[in-house]
């Protein structure tokens, strides 16, 4: 395992930190991602009804498979389109 | 670490021929009865039939005992060293055992080998797992499977290339380069005002690039931009172009082979690409000075990757930079001067120092605006067929200076706001004057630097708010 010697002025904790989560959705690009494991697409239909309902934006994108990464043009996508993604893991 | 036990000790390595040669002389001395530990630093078979051999394949021992040459002999008594040798020499070993007729069939003498411990990378691994490095910055554990490099992008380390990963070792050798403790403070980094030590200097530089020879040049740079009047802080903050641009002057520069000659304020030099990256990564990491954060600028300049030149001092009568600035001779310092990107000047034409110091002063009016006056700080870069000029009239660089002085007094009526169908210029109530200087005392700084052939000079224009309420240029002496 490789270890680093930390070039900062150590502010901040080691491990990295996750994006600040958005104190409201009004106004933001939800997308729902489907990573195509079975039934995922009924957990995310009653999503996207439920957001539609409240007015918010929402978009729908799709891995090909679960069992790899996204691959980078949709990962570009979501990342142009959306502020926030709800990825679907259920099975 | 304690040594074995009383008699002698002999630290030995298979590599070594030496080594090797003396090993019947150690089975000699077993057999006369010597208390004798043998200890080996490669192989733990050798040497083979003697009744004592302890097993340093780790090199902690010989770390402590700070072996550096094999065959190494410690004489020890009550458990300390009091006496070492090393190589073979015949006379020399009897005399140390106290014993007679030792290695009759061997050469009189032969020197030994570096020792393990001691080799390049080896060392400072050792140093770093048995030695006080006196290294105390936090650890950053990676995934396993993760990239080195991709890991400092993706943890926000990077001026937008790749950095070198900054390991314990590479870390451990950038320290050497200077005498410095790693725990000293030598400033406080705006914009978060955080105390910057030398270690967190030597992380920046490895990331950077540079060798551990830079070390000093690098921590004279931090220092200057931690100084209030540099004002680090406006820099970063202000939505105009500029960075910090580094002038080294001084004996370091050749030492450690920086370029003030062709392309010097270009790429291609380790040294000058590095430094001011260096400075540039601490700013970044250390003092929190991120691009869209504080750093406000709205385009910047390239220099802000990297801008670092040494000043061409050796074949010309012109003062450098640092002595104009209070650094006594032949002592090397840094100059750290608010600037932007590199304005060429052209002038292939003029023969007389009065007309191409007329071609200076039209380029230099149009810092920041051909109608601003004492507004920008400049730095003017001459090159050496344009010093050729003046230094063949008999103009040193202060002459220049106050004949540009002249040159760049600004009669006031053109600069008014309106006038040539241009909104901008000078406010009504700084008009009352007949002329204004184009800079302020001491806003306008000369270097030489530069390839042999071109008649092209340059300026790198400097901030709007330079002088007390900005930024004024700071310089450092480099320290050991």
């Amino acid at each position: 395992m490789t270890i680093l010697i930390d070039p900062t002025a150590e502010q901040k904790p080691a491990v990295r930190e996750r994006l600040p989560r958005p104190r409201d959705l009004a106004g933001l690009t939800i997308g729902l991602l489907d990573i195509s494991k079975l039934r995922g697409d009924v957990f995310l239909n009653e999503l996207e009804a439920n957001l539609s309902e409240r007015g918010l934006t929402v978009k729908r994108y799709k891995k090909p498979t679960f069992a790899r990464p996204a691959p980078v043009e949709l990962q570009q996508k979501m990342v142009a389109e959306c502020d926030v993604v709800i990825e679907a893991l259920a099975d | 670490m304690n040594y074995p036990s009383d008699g002698f000790v002999a630290v030995v390595k298979r590599d070594c021929p030496t080594c090797s040669m003396v090993v019947p002389v150690l089975r000699d001395l077993v057999n006369r009865q010597v208390s004798l530990i043998t200890v080996t630093q490669d192989d733990p078979t050798f040497p083979s039939d003697l009744p004592q051999v302890i097993d340093d394949t780790t090199l902690e021992r010989s770390f402590h005992w700070q072996i550096e040459t094999v065959p190494t002999v410690m004489k020890i008594k009550n458990g300390r060293e009091t006496d070492r040798i090393v190589g073979w020499h015949r006379q020399e070993w009897e005399t140390f055992m106290g014993q007679s007729d030792l290695g009759q069939e061997l050469i009189p003498m032969k020197p030994g080998c570096g020792a393990k411990n001691v080799e390049p990378g080896i060392a400072e691994e050792l140093a770093i797992l048995y030695g006080d490095t006196g290294m105390t910055a936090r650890h950053v554990r990676l995934g396993e499977f993760e990239d080195d490099i991709e890991a400092c992008f993706a943890r926000g380390w990077s001026d937008g290339l790749p950095v070198v990963p900054p390991t314990a070792v590479r870390v451990y050798r950038m320290l050497q380069g200077t005498t410095r403790r790693p725990d000293e403070i030598i400033g406080v980094m705006p914009p978060n005002l955080a105390p910057v030590n030398v270690e967190k200097v030597a992380v920046n530089a490895v990331m950077a690039g540079c060798k551990p020879e830079y070390m000093p040049v690098v921590l004279a740079a931090v220092e200057a931009a931690c100084e209030d009047p540099f004002n680090m802080h406006g820099i970063l903050a202000t939505t105009y172009h500029v960075g910090p641009v580094v002038v080294v002057n001084g004996p370091v520069t050749e030492r450690i082979n920086m370029n003030s000659g062709i392309n010097a304020l270009g790429q291609g030099n380790r040294a000058n690409a590095t430094i001011g990256r260096a400075l540039q990564l601490v700013v970044r990491n250390v003092g929190g000075g991120v691009p869209g954060e504080i750093d406000r600028a709205a385009q910047g300049n390239p220099g802000k990757y990297t801008f670092c030149f040494a000043e061409r001092e050796h074949d010309t009568e012109w003062e450098p930079l640092a002595a104009q600035l209070g650094v006594e001779s032949g002592k090397s310092a840094v100059t750290l001067f608010c600037g932007s990107g590199v304005y060429p000047i052209m002038d292939q034409i003029s023969r007389t120092p009065e007309s191409l110091a007329r071609s200076f002063a039209m380029t230099l009016r149009t810092v920041c605006h051909a109608k601003y006056a004492i507004v920008a700080d400049a730095m003017l870069a001459v090159s050496p067929e344009h010093t050729r000029v003046f230094e063949q009239a008999g103009w040193s660089k202060q002459r220049l200076l106050q004949e540009l002085e002249q040159l760049l007094l600004m009669p006031t009526a053109p600069l008014a706001r309106g006038v040539d169908g241009n909104d901008e210029g000078m406010p009504d109530f700084v008009l009352g004057a007949p002329a204004l200087p184009k800079f302020r005392p001491g806003g306008l700084l000369i270097v030489r630097v530069g390839g042999n052939a071109g008649m092209f000079s340059s300026v790198i224009a400097g901030w709007p708010a330079s002088g007390a309420t900005g930024s004024v240029p700071v310089t450092r002496e480099v320290r050991s």
